[in-house]
């Protein structure tokens, strides 16, 4: 998708997708040696797309996935992506679980109950790869500007979207057999498509068809692609899976292998490089030594100055004579800002993204062309003669470097990253029984406390906003809609805003000056009857009204002692209004019959009128 | 003028909108309805009403209004030809166009619409006919030189061009030098004989050196160009108004010869296949690999014929073409047996003839097919069975194997072998050397040489592997073979 990256661009994209209907966009373009999204129309899932959504106006978006072997490791070393498990519906195709495990639940699954029960047929799926392709309908642009808060595509829109039962808002899902789709997420996946590119996966999206450059290479034996006016040396070995780019010059007993070298390169004698993505018009001298790095555009490295696996080199940086750029580090002309919350970014970005990472290098390299010369003579961050500053990066992230670079994974790290999972997988077997389900554990997690604070924080904004409308004699609606925000903002279920509502008419009730028992009953007629239609969207069932009648009970026994002796009269009130249905109170009072002592008091104040409800209800009968 | 209308009702076909429309559509001083016709793309469409004034109108109330109409003008938005090149080569870069019949159809169509739309200057028409053509020829080849059916093409419309030049301009050479001779006399019966030997000479000037030219001694002569365009200025002299018409009837001829070009292509499955029966006998035993169209042909036509033979057909992975073939051959009520590729070898000694299509035919009368045909050559040989390959003419490449301007091979998806996600886990970059260790090589295509091809049989009939360059020589001119300019230093 293409709206996502570029948060403001979004509104102009609607347009667009709105005229062209949407073509499913792969990044990946790496001889062109950019991040530079190519179109590919994939008529079929665009025609189931469009079918759909003739159909059903609430399938919003139609997701590409494809099979790829369910292992963890493998996803890891190809894509940098974590082990995906999604729920579908065998028979619609409809996405209706989604994790990508990038949360701690390494191993196991939990689907709540009510999941279940909701969907007849689920077929759980841990052997398909998400490309990252999703076909939207313009609704999905406006989503994410409603919800400002979405950050990243899968981990807070798609479950969203998927939790969020009140748009009705559906995603749908298309698998692709035999065609290739993927998208570039990060460096390691940046990686692993281009080499799929070479090996002609994407045919015919290959280096020897011409298709988004004017010049096509010709493919030669062992996957070597030439473009024209290559310069080689004889004695250079140009090895397998490697594509040398137009005008490129290439020195005496130079070996190249895996690599991608852009259009006008000069590379000098006796370098070796091995699975480098050098992009354009990079000057490589003498005796340099490159492992699994990217150069970017106009990139100078002094001879015998070496890289070693995983380093970055963005737009025009020197590296100075034979000086050792450390494994995995990051180089830009830009020296690294030092503010905190661009520090956050970039730790979002080491994590979640290269190419936001990139993009900021790109500007940065563009924006800085002119100063960097006077700027950046004198640093020496990176050898004698060199230009360009080593960006640190936080521990925690450095920890992750590894996962999401070129260079591929260290074996040790790979048995650590096996022996994860093995320890995973035995992970459920010891204490699967304890586990609870998902929507109970996440608030175990939290602490009893905190959500009680919650809670009562919640009432307290509740009665607040009541009393302001009261005195401003604001309309129902509008308060009904200012309850709702409420509610979304603290997470509150509907009988949370029930009970929290009746509270504060209650002390409204209670605060209004008053003689006597009776004073007291008539204001809180008054009350009810001019607010009581506030209760109504939150009544939905028997249940929430209990809970009203649980509240006016604790509120009896704690803060409004004075309501204590008048229980029934209120129940009495509240039945007539017709806010609360005698099965309400009936069912309280059943419930109650097992409680202590001490809890039945207000049941047994008002025994007569539960009799005479049930007297009433016999009648009709 | 107030309440005059004028309707315009515009038609499309191809989704682009000249200018000139919509500046004519300005310039008039009257209220224009616009009845969308059912042709307008939408795009157009918004266009349309995006630079245009122009009042909608359903088209019921065009008979209402039709007292005030001023009038009605038909607007056809001739595609553009641009466009159309684009649209092509995109489509030839995307590989969407398979099967060098379809391919060269195609590709002669586009022509067509070029040459119809391209604009001549009064010298040297065919020149800059020829310039035009060899430009858009040269992209073409490039957006996919494996097909090698859209050189041939190019060439051929090429070639026309020339030939029509060249018979206009002796026609016109032969009626002017009749001139001087018959003062008095009428010009009623120009000598046409004449004329005819004339164009027939330098005709064979055209084609590549043959036997044929060499025994008769006519030298070659200097490059056409230069004496068609000297003639042509010579005409230019004697008379100015023959040439709106000369170049009017160049481009017609060329147009008629194009025509004639895609009814040949279209047809020559048919003409094909009308020689099987002289090929199947009774109670033969033919074999092919994978599937081709003009092999279906062929072996019904002779099934039409009340012959009765049996057919193996090799399934040709990894497409497995052959099994599509199967069905297509049993449903006309054939004796069919599929058998893998590489039983090929086993069954062959059963097989009376091999008849299998191809993707081109070089000039030495090699042939390039779909991959796995050169085993089939080569176990036909070796049991003495005929092999036999049917080609359309727009197969025939004037290229030889060896020019470096020929791309024999194409490397297509290793998706056709193996499913990715199966095997994802080889394709690991991550791990270790970080280059797999899995590679999948999926050739489109081989090269079966002359020596193993028993028997050519095309629209014209059947032919040897090596009189395939006299084929080639009356089709092709020899100036038009290589196409890429050179670099122009």
């Amino acid at each position: 998708m293409v709206a996502k990256k570029g948060g403001s661009k979004a509104e102009d994209a609607v347009e667009d997708l709105a005229r062209v209907p949407l073509q499913a966009i792969l990044l990946a373009d790496s001889f062109t040696t950019k991040f530079r999204p190519i179109t590919l129309e994939c008529p079929k899932a665009l025609h189931e797309h469009k079918d759909r959504r003739r159909k059903d106006n609430n399938a919003v978006m139609t997701m590409v996935i494809k099979q790829s072997k369910p292992s963890q490791v493998t996803r890891q070393t190809r894509l940098g992506t974590d082990e995906l498990i999604m729920a579908i519906d065998p028979g619609t195709k409809q996405l209706l679980y989604y994790e990508d495990k990038a949360d701690d639940l390494k191993g196991t699954v939990t689907l709540d109950k009510a999941f279940l029960a909701e969907n007849p047929s689920i077929s759980l799926q841990n052997d398909k790869q998400d490309c990252y392709i999703d076909i939207c309908t313009p609704e999905v642009l406006s989503l994410f500007t409603d919800n400002f808060d979405y950050q990243h595509l899968r981990r807070h829109f798609v479950k969203g979207l998927l939790l969020d039962d009140i748009m009705g808002y559906k995603i749908f899902t298309h698998e692709i057999h035999s065609s290739y789709a993927a998208r570039i997420d990060n460096f390691r996946s940046y990686d692993s498509i281009s080499k799929d590119i070479i090996q002609r996966w994407t045919y015919p999206l290959v280096p020897d068809v011409q298709f988004s450059i004017n010049s096509a290479a010709r493919l030669e034996r062992h996957g070597i692609y030439r473009a024209s006016d290559i310069a080689q040396s004889r004695s250079a070995q140009v090895g397998p899976f490697t594509y040398i780019g137009k005008g490129s010059t290439i020195g005496n007993n130079t070996v190249i292998s895996n690599s991608v070298v852009g259009d006008g390169c000069k590379i000098g004698s006796n370098v070796s490089v091995d699975g480098c993505y050098i992009w354009h018009n990079v000057t490589i001298e003498d005796g340099c030594k490159l492992r699994h790095s990217i150069l970017c555009d106009g990139v100078i490295m002094k001879s015998g100055a070496i890289l070693e696996p995983g380093v970055v080199l963005s737009f025009k940086v020197v590296v100075g004579q034979e000086f050792v750029v450390p494994a995995y580090s990051k180089v830009s002309l830009l020296p690294q800002p030092v503010k905190q919350d661009s520090d956050e970014e970039l730790e979002y970005a080491d994590s979640n993204s290269g190419i936001i990472s990139t993009t900021n290098t790109l500007e940065n390299g563009d924006s800085t062309n002119d100063l960097s010369e006077i700027q950046y003579s004198a640093s020496s961050d990176i050898g004698n003669g060199g230009r360009g500053f080593i960006w640190s990066i936080s521990e925690i992230a450095r920890e992750e470097d590894w996962r999401h670079s070129v260079a591929p994974i260290p074996a040790q790290k790979l048995i650590e990253l096996t022996q994860a999972v093995y320890d995973d997988l035995e992970f459920p077997d010891q204490d699967d029984p304890l586990l609870p389900l998902a929507d109970e554990r996440e608030s175990a997690t939290e602490s009893e406390d905190d959500t009680r604070d919650e809670s009562q924080y919640f009432e307290r904004e509740v009665e607040a906003t009541f009393l302001r409308a009261v005195h401003e004699n604001v309309k129902e609606d509008h308060i009904i809609l200012e309850v709702n925000s409420l509610r979304l903002s603290h997470n509150m279920a509907l009988e949370n805003c029930a009970s929290a509502l009746f509270y504060s008419m209650m002390k409204l009730a209670l605060d209004t000056p008053h003689h006597s028992a009776t004073d007291l009953v008539k204001n809180t007629n008054d009350v009810i009857s001019r607010w009581g239609k506030l209760l109504k969207p939150y009544l939905q069932g028997i249940d929430d009204e209990i809970e009203v009648i649980l509240k006016f009970e604790e509120m009896c026994l704690e803060s409004g002692k004075e309501y204590a002796p008048l229980f029934v009269q209120v129940l009495h009130l509240l039945y007539d209004k017709d806010i609360i249905q005698e099965e309400a109170i009936l069912n309280w009072a059943n419930e109650k019959e097992d409680a202590d002592e001490s809890d039945k008091v207000f049941v047994k104040q008002s025994e007569k009128f539960i009799q005479w409800l049930n007297e009433a209800s016999e009648e009709e009968d | 003028m107030e309440n005059t209308y004028l309707s315009v009702i515009f038609h499309s076909t191809k989704s682009y909108i000249g200018l000139k429309v919509v500046f004519f559509c300005h310039s008039g001083p009257f209220r224009i309805l616009v009845k969308r016709s059912f042709f307008i793309e939408d795009l157009i469409w918004r266009e349309l009403l995006r630079h245009i004034g122009i009042l909608f109108i359903h088209h019921s109330i065009i008979h209402d209004l039709s007292n005030k109409l001023l009038g009605v003008i038909f607007i056809i938005i001739m595609p553009d030809t641009h466009a159309l090149v684009n649209d092509f080569l995109n489509q030839l870069k995307k590989r969407k166009i398979e099967g060098s019949k379809a391919t060269a159809k195609l590709t002669a169509e586009l022509l067509r619409s070029v040459i119809s739309q391209q604009r001549i200057p009064h010298t040297n028409q065919a020149g800059a006919l020829i310039q035009a053509i060899k430009a858009i020829g040269e992209q073409l080849i490039a957006a996919n030189p494996v097909e090698v059916a859209v050189g041939n093409i190019v060439r051929r419309v090429l070639h026309i061009i020339r030939e029509e030049d060249l018979s206009l301009t002796t026609a016109s050479i032969g009626g002017l030098s009749l001139h001087p001779m018959s003062d008095d006399e009428d010009n009623v019966d120009p000598d046409d004989l004449s004329a005819a030997a004339v164009a027939a000479a330098a005709r064979s000037t055209l084609r590549a050196p043959s036997l044929q030219t060499l025994l008769e001694g006519v030298p070659h002569s200097a490059p056409l160009h230069q004496s068609s365009s000297s003639a042509g200025d010579s005409e230019e002299k004697t008379k100015s108004t023959d040439k709106n018409s000369r170049s009017r009837k160049l481009k017609h001829h060329v147009i008629e010869t194009v025509n004639e070009l895609i009814r040949d292509i279209t047809t020559c499955h048919e003409l094909i296949a009308e020689q099987a029966v002289e090929h199947i006998h009774h109670n033969e035993v033919i074999l092919t690999l994978g599937s081709s169209g003009t092999v279906i042909e062929f072996l019904c036509a002779a099934k039409e014929k009340k012959r009765s033979f049996r057919v193996f057909v090799a399934e040709g992975a990894p497409r497995y073409q052959g099994h599509t073939l199967a069905k297509e051959l049993v449903a006309r009520g054939l004796q069919t047996t599929v058998i893998t590729d590489s039983a090929v070898f086993a069954m062959i000694s059963r097989v009376n003839m091999v008849i299998v299509g191809a993707h081109a035919v070089m000039a030495n009368g090699g042939v390039i097919a779909p991959v796995g045909l050169n085993m089939v050559a080569l176990a036909a040989q070796r049991h003495a069975v005929p092999f036999v390959v049917l080609a359309g003419i727009h197969k025939l490449c004037p290229l030889y194997p060896h020019n470096p301007q020929v791309l024999l091979n194409e490397l297509k998806s290793p998706s056709e072998l193996l499913d990715f996600g199966e095997f994802s886990d080889c394709m690991d970059f991550g791990i270790a050397s970080a280059s797999p260790l899995l590679h999948v090589v999926n050739p489109a295509f081989d090269y079966v040489p002359p020596k193993l091809v028993s028997l050519f049989i095309t629209d014209t009939g059947g032919h040897n592997p090596s009189y395939m360059y006299r084929l080639i020589a009356d089709y092709y001119s020899a100036d038009d073979l290589v196409l890429q300019q050179r670099p122009t230093s």
